[in-house]
């Protein structure tokens, strides 16, 4: 299978997150503000754009800036469709179907909070996207039972590996700890000071097994990315970074529904794109995995295939994945540590094309040629694998 | 729960988020107003599937599925305690259980366990159907430990 592998390139990233939590700007502004740093990141201009993917809805996006595109999507999977987009943009290049995909999101839990205490209005747009469209089941098979979202959700798959695998807190504690000690690197990173294992499991309970710093930030956070043919991309500004594969699987929408809590739709997207990508788990020099739990990044190194199904556990025990350590893993701080607006997937690509562009100062990893950037999105709902690789690669 | 318990000073006490009904899923909560579970069977591939569609999603037969009752028998497969309330009227429940519980009959449902101490709650735990009151006369599907 030769699928996607070396066809596509991004060439242009941007990305916004603040020490604070809060930025300054908000909605349109904040999008094209990132549009404005990924065009001038590639060295290209608004008019070489001829696709656009925005996960509330491209049309609006691309008038606002009077863009005429005939590529377009949509698509909405909760914090992985950054990845599906990454997949449909190169998928879309390797066919002919358009040249230079543009793909972008803001979102401002936070300051849009403050706003709305300030005005004394709704907060706009800034929360949790709307999550259903449509018949409801949620409403009548999940709400009344009062299961907090999102994280009554992978507390649930928590409960479940543990009673199955053996799985400890303190296990899953160790992924937090070493989130930190990426992000202290980071300047732009909310969580910079060191914790414990110790800390982690004496924070508050808040859905067990999961407690509070098992669980993601709520911050603001913006990015763009601009995806060209390989063709094109060589004559750009900064050294393309290739997808080499790409794949997603969702097996269901509800928790409820989740065939074995044990088990994400990355076991169907991870080993696809490494296949297509034509690399093994020991050939990942960056894993940006999508860390909203603890137990989301401890289920990622299971159906990645960096370990057993199961061993999740002894695997993040006697696996070092901070800085130096044996595997570099979520190096911008990840969700845990860095920023996580709501939808986090942009990060783990703008990160995962920065290691391999050397722009990752002090959190670089020495030599980095293959990245993998795994989203996940909804309640373990959606996974969608990107396999990136520098020129050396091809 | 009624509106007339709430005074000037009072703030009104949160309504419980109850389960709307559709077309579909009427005779599920028609029966539990006589505290019988029911899950939907497609007779003509022998599956029972949760929650209740339209079509069997195993054969897409749409003229063949019927209502069988459950056991109300099953075990919980996975749980979470809440410590804090997913929603106002949860508040007063806090600590309470939400649980995927597997029916005898092969399918999981989301539901609260109840009348144990959520501490005592554990992975395999034997259950058995439990009905809370809802305001219209239909009555929510819980779980209590096997006696």
């Amino acid at each position: 299978m030769t699928g996607l592998r070396g066809q596509a390139a991004i060439v242009g990233v941007a990305d916004a997150a603040s020490p604070t939590g809060e930025l300054e700007l908000h909605g349109r502004a904040l999008e094209v503000a990132m549009v404005k740093e990924a065009l001038e990141d590639a060295g290209l201009t608004l008019a070489d754009i001829d696709g656009v993917c925005h996960s509330q809805n491209s049309m609006a996006f691309a008038e606002y800036l009077g863009i005429n595109a005939r590529f377009t999507d949509s698509t909405m999977t909760g914090g992985s469709v950054f990845e599906v987009f990454l997949e449909h943009a190169a998928s879309a290049i390797a066919a002919g179907v358009a040249e230079c995909i543009l793909v972008v999101f803001a979102q401002t839990p936070r300051a849009s909070r403050t706003a709305a205490k300030r005005s004394g209005r709704a907060p706009e747009g800034g929360g949790r996207p709307g999550m259903m469209m449509g018949p409801n089941p949620m409403a009548e098979w999940e709400m009344p039972y009062g299961l907090q979202g999102p994280i009554g959700g992978y507390a649930l798959a928590a409960s479940r590996h543990m009673a199955q695998y053996g799985t400890t807190s303190e296990q899953l504690a160790k992924i937090a700890v070493h989130s930190r000690e990426w992000a202290a690197l980071n300047p732009r990173a909310k969580k910079r000071e060191p914790t414990t294992v110790e800390e982690v499991v004496a924070s508050d309970m808040v859905a067990s097994p999961l407690h509070k710093e098992d669980c993601c930030l709520v911050t603001d956070g913006a990015g763009a990315y601009i995806v060209t043919t390989a063709e094109r991309a060589k004559s750009l500004r900064k050294p393309p970074v290739y997808v080499l594969g790409a794949a997603t699987g969702h097996t269901h929408m509800m928790i409820s529904q989740m065939p074995d809590l044990t088990v994400t739709p990355g076991a169907l997207s991870g080993p696809k794109a490494f296949e297509m990508a034509g690399i093994k788990p020991g050939d990942v020099d960056v894993l940006m995995g999508y860390d909203s739990f603890t137990i989301t990044q401890l289920l990622h190194f299971e159906d990645l295939g960096f370990c057993a199904k199961g061993e999740g556990g002894s695997f993040v025990e006697s696996t070092n994945f901070g800085p130096g350590g044996d595997l570099a893993v979520n190096t911008n701080g990840g969700g845990l540590s860095y920023t996580h607006p709501g939808m986090y997937g942009m990060f783990l690509v703008v990160e995962a094309v920065r290691q391999l562009r050397g722009e990752g100062d002090a959190r670089q990893v020495p030599k980095a040629e293959i990245a993998v950037a795994h989203g996940s999105g909804m309640v373990l709902s959606c996974m969608s694998t990107a396999v990136l690789g520098t020129e050396a690669t091809l | 729960m009624s509106d007339a318990a709430t005074t000037a000073t009072e703030r009104p006490k949160p309504r419980r988020l109850e389960p709307p009904v559709t077309d579909t899923t009427e005779p599920f909560w028609e029966a539990t107003k006589e505290e019988r579970l029911l899950v939907q069977w497609c007779a003509s591939c022998e599956h029972p599937h949760f929650y209740p569609r339209e079509v069997c999603p195993q054969c897409l037969s749409s003229d063949s599925l019927e209502w069988r009752p459950a056991s109300g028998r099953g075990t919980v497969y996975a749980f979470s305690v809440q410590h804090r309330p997913a929603n106002p009227f949860m508040a007063d429940r806090v600590p309470y259980t939400v649980a995927l519980v597997e029916l005898e009959e092969g399918i999981r449902m989301m539901s609260n366990v109840i009348d144990v101490d959520p501490e005592q709650v554990s992975v395999g735990m034997p259950v058995t159907v439990a009905w809370e009151d809802l305001s219209d006369g239909r009555k929510l599907p819980q779980f209590a430990p096997a006696k």
